[in-house]
Parts: C-alpha cells; sequence; structure tokens
C-alpha cells in the first residue's frame, strides 16, 4: 500500500513539475495520470498492489470532494433571488443530459453489434 | 489555573486535527445512511455530510474558510486520486477501443444538450444574463466550469454553485433514469454520469463499479475539453 501511495503521489510530482515547466494548461494530476497511463500500457498490466490502493482510494472520492463542496457555501449568497433558475435548470438539465447521452450510446452500441454479425 | 474551553477551541479551529476528524466522522456517518438507505442514491453521502458539517459551522458559528484551511489534508487527497483514475482507465482499455465512434458521437451530443439544456430551462424560468451564463458550463468539472466563465465575462463564484448542483442532482439522478430506460449497462451510466455530472458524478459511478468508473472518469475528461472548446465557439457565434 505504502508504495502505491508513494507511486501516485510520484507521477502528480512528475505532473506538477511538467505542466510548470512546459507551461501547459493544465492541472498537474491530470498530466501524472496520462503518464501513469503510457506506464501502464508500456507495461502491459496493473500492479496487484496499485489496483488494490487506487480503487480504494476512488471507491470514496466522495469523502474527498466533501470540503470542495461545503467550499461552494461561500458564495452561495450571490445567488440570492435567482435560486429557481439555478435549481431547476440544475436538476432539469441533469437529467436531460443524463437520458440523451445514455440513449445515444445505447443506440449506437446496438447499431455497432448489428453491424458486426 | 485550568485553560478555559474558549482557549482549547481557539486552538482547535486553527488545528487540522478538528477539522479532517470532523470530515471523517460527517463523512462515514453520512456513508452509514447511505447503506442503511439500501444503497439508494437519494442518500448520496457527499450531500449528507456537507449538511451535517455545514450546520456545525453554523452553529458554532465557524467562519467557511476556517474550516477549509484546516480541512486542506482531505483536499489535497483529490490529486493522487486524479492520478489513481490511470487504473480503472486502462484496466477498461480494450472495451473502449471498440467503443470509439459510439463514446465520440455520444460525448458531442450529451455536451451540447448539457449547454443547451441549461441555457434553455434557465431562460425559461426567468435567469438574468449572468446566471445563463453561469449555468452553461456546469457539467463540466469546477476548474474548467470556472475559468471559462471567467474568460467569457461572467461571475465564477456563481458557476460553483451551479456545478455543485448539477453534479449531486445528476448522482441522485441517474440510477432511476438509466432504470426507466432499461439501460443496465455500467459503461453506458457511467459514461452518461461523468459526461453530466463531472467529479461528483463520476465518484458516485466509481461507488457503482470499476467499469461504471473508468467510463466516468472518461466522459468527465473529455467532457470538460468539449465544453472549453463548443462554449465559446457557440458565444461566439451568437453575440
Amino acid at each position: 500500500m505504502l508504495g502505491a501511495v508513494t507511486c501516485l503521489l510520484l507521477f502528480q510530482l512528475v505532473g506538477e513539475v511538467t505542466v510548470r515547466w512546459m507551461k501547459l494548461p493544465l492541472p498537474g494530476p491530470v498530466v501524472g495520470m496520462v503518464l501513469l497511463f503510457v506506464v501502464l500500457m508500456i507495461r502491459g498490466g496493473i500492479p496487484e498492489n496499485l489496483r488494490t490502493t487506487g480503487n480504494t482510494l476512488l471507491q470514496h472520492l466522495m469523502l474527498l470532494l466533501v470540503p470542495v463542496t461545503v467550499g461552494m457555501m461561500i458564495h452561495i449568497r450571490r445567488v440570492g433571488e435567482e435560486w429557481l433558475p439555478i435549481l431547476l435548470a440544475g436538476i432539469g438539465g441533469a437529467a436531460l443530459t443524463l437520458a440523451v447521452t445514455a440513449l445515444t450510446l445505447r443506440l449506437l452500441l446496438a447499431r455497432a453489434k448489428r453491424a458486426l454479425r | 489555573m485550568m485553560p478555559s474551553f474558549a482557549e482549547i477551541w481557539a486552538y482547535l479551529t486553527i488545528s487540522p486535527i478538528l477539522w479532517v476528524t470532523v470530515t471523517l466522522l460527517a463523512y462515514q456517518a453520512a456513508y452509514a445512511i447511505y447503506r442503511l438507505s439500501g444503497a439508494n442514491p437519494i442518500a448520496n453521502p457527499i450531500l449528507i455530510s456537507v449538511m451535517f458539517i455545514v450546520s456545525l459551522l453554523l452553529f458554532t458559528g465557524t467562519p467557511y474558510r476556517t474550516y477549509l484551511d484546516g480541512a486542506e489534508l482531505v483536499n489535497f487527497l483529490i490529486g493522487p486520486a486524479i492520478v489513481a483514475m490511470a487504473v480503472p482507465l486502462y484496466a477498461h482499455l480494450a472495451r473502449m477501443k471498440t467503443m470509439l465512434v459510439p463514446l465520440t458521437v455520444a460525448l458531442l451530443i450529451g455536451s451540447l444538450t448539457a449547454i443547451s439544456s441549461a441555457v434553455a430551462i434557465g431562460w425559461l424560468s426567468g435567469g438574468s444574463n449572468e446566471i445563463l451564463l453561469a449555468l452553461a458550463p456546469k457539467s463540466a468539472t469546477m476548474p474548467i466550469a470556472m475559468g471559462i466563465v471567467e474568460k467569457l465575462g461572467g461571475f465564477s463564484s456563481l458557476t460553483s454553485v451551479t456545478v455543485t448542483v448539477t453534479g449531486i442532482a445528476g448522482a441522485i439522478m441517474s440510477r432511476g433514469l438509466l432504470n426507466l430506460m432499461r439501460i443496465d449497462d455500467d459503461a453506458i451510466h457511467g459514461f452518461a454520469l461523468g459526461i453530466t455530472a463531472h467529479g461528483i458524478g463520476t465518484a458516485r459511478a466509481l461507488q457503482m463499479s470499476e467499469s461504471a468508473g473508468a467510463f466516468a472518469a472518461l466522459g468527465m475528461g473529455l467532457n470538460g475539453v468539449a465544453t472549453s472548446v463548443l462554449l465559446p465557439l457557440i458565444v461566439h457565434l451568437s453575440v
């Protein structure tokens, strides 16, 4: 586990240095993720401890997002009178986007499957 | 003389030990409620944790800033978690490769639906131009959405609210909605969640399965890019 955590931090560190050095308009962890992905491809498999540690960390990604979500409360006063359009568009927009994306993907996958036959 | 409670409290509020512990306790209580509900997505652990913590902060009169400084340690782990997304992505690479065209088309249609539905519903319910601009990129991840709105001359603070509302709404509704459409493929579920509800949706998908999480991470990343290309283009063409 310790080795896997060190590995994740090391890739993030390299990512952070890379974006600053090459002045990339990307967050350091994203570049770290791409680098780890490339290394996994070259290596041709995921070390067992990295898979376990990575998946454990990711299963509780919700925990890690709690402080940022509390942070949104700082801005909630700015909403003022306009909470209704935000709430309706937030919920309605999410429902429409979920439905349209899922239906499109299902349709295209079914079509691709039929073409294969 | 014994130190007063006020003195100990003054120490605690500026030390990470209190706020990191509070965050972990709130999350574990929220997660227990989620399990007790039979893993019902309505009992969203982020939503419940935030309600606990905000109540506590209001009750003790603690400024949000104080909490956020203290809980920075939890926030820090988002970095290594993003790096760790390479694991599910690589594990499901073979299936993704067979789905290149369907995924690309679903991404473009999903991204355009996210932007247009937000603006249309916001406009119909009487939102000002400021609100409409803050709503448009609400399915992209927080830093990307805030960056786009700032560049287009809007208020990134309002965007943090629209992005959060969308993320939690998407994470809560996806199971019911996809059951209704009789879709039980984790890849479709995950991809739709990642496109619609960014990090919060991806966290929800990762809670379901590794394959849902992999496709959500892919959807989130791709929609971040798609929104930052499409939205400035749409605004440019329509103004």
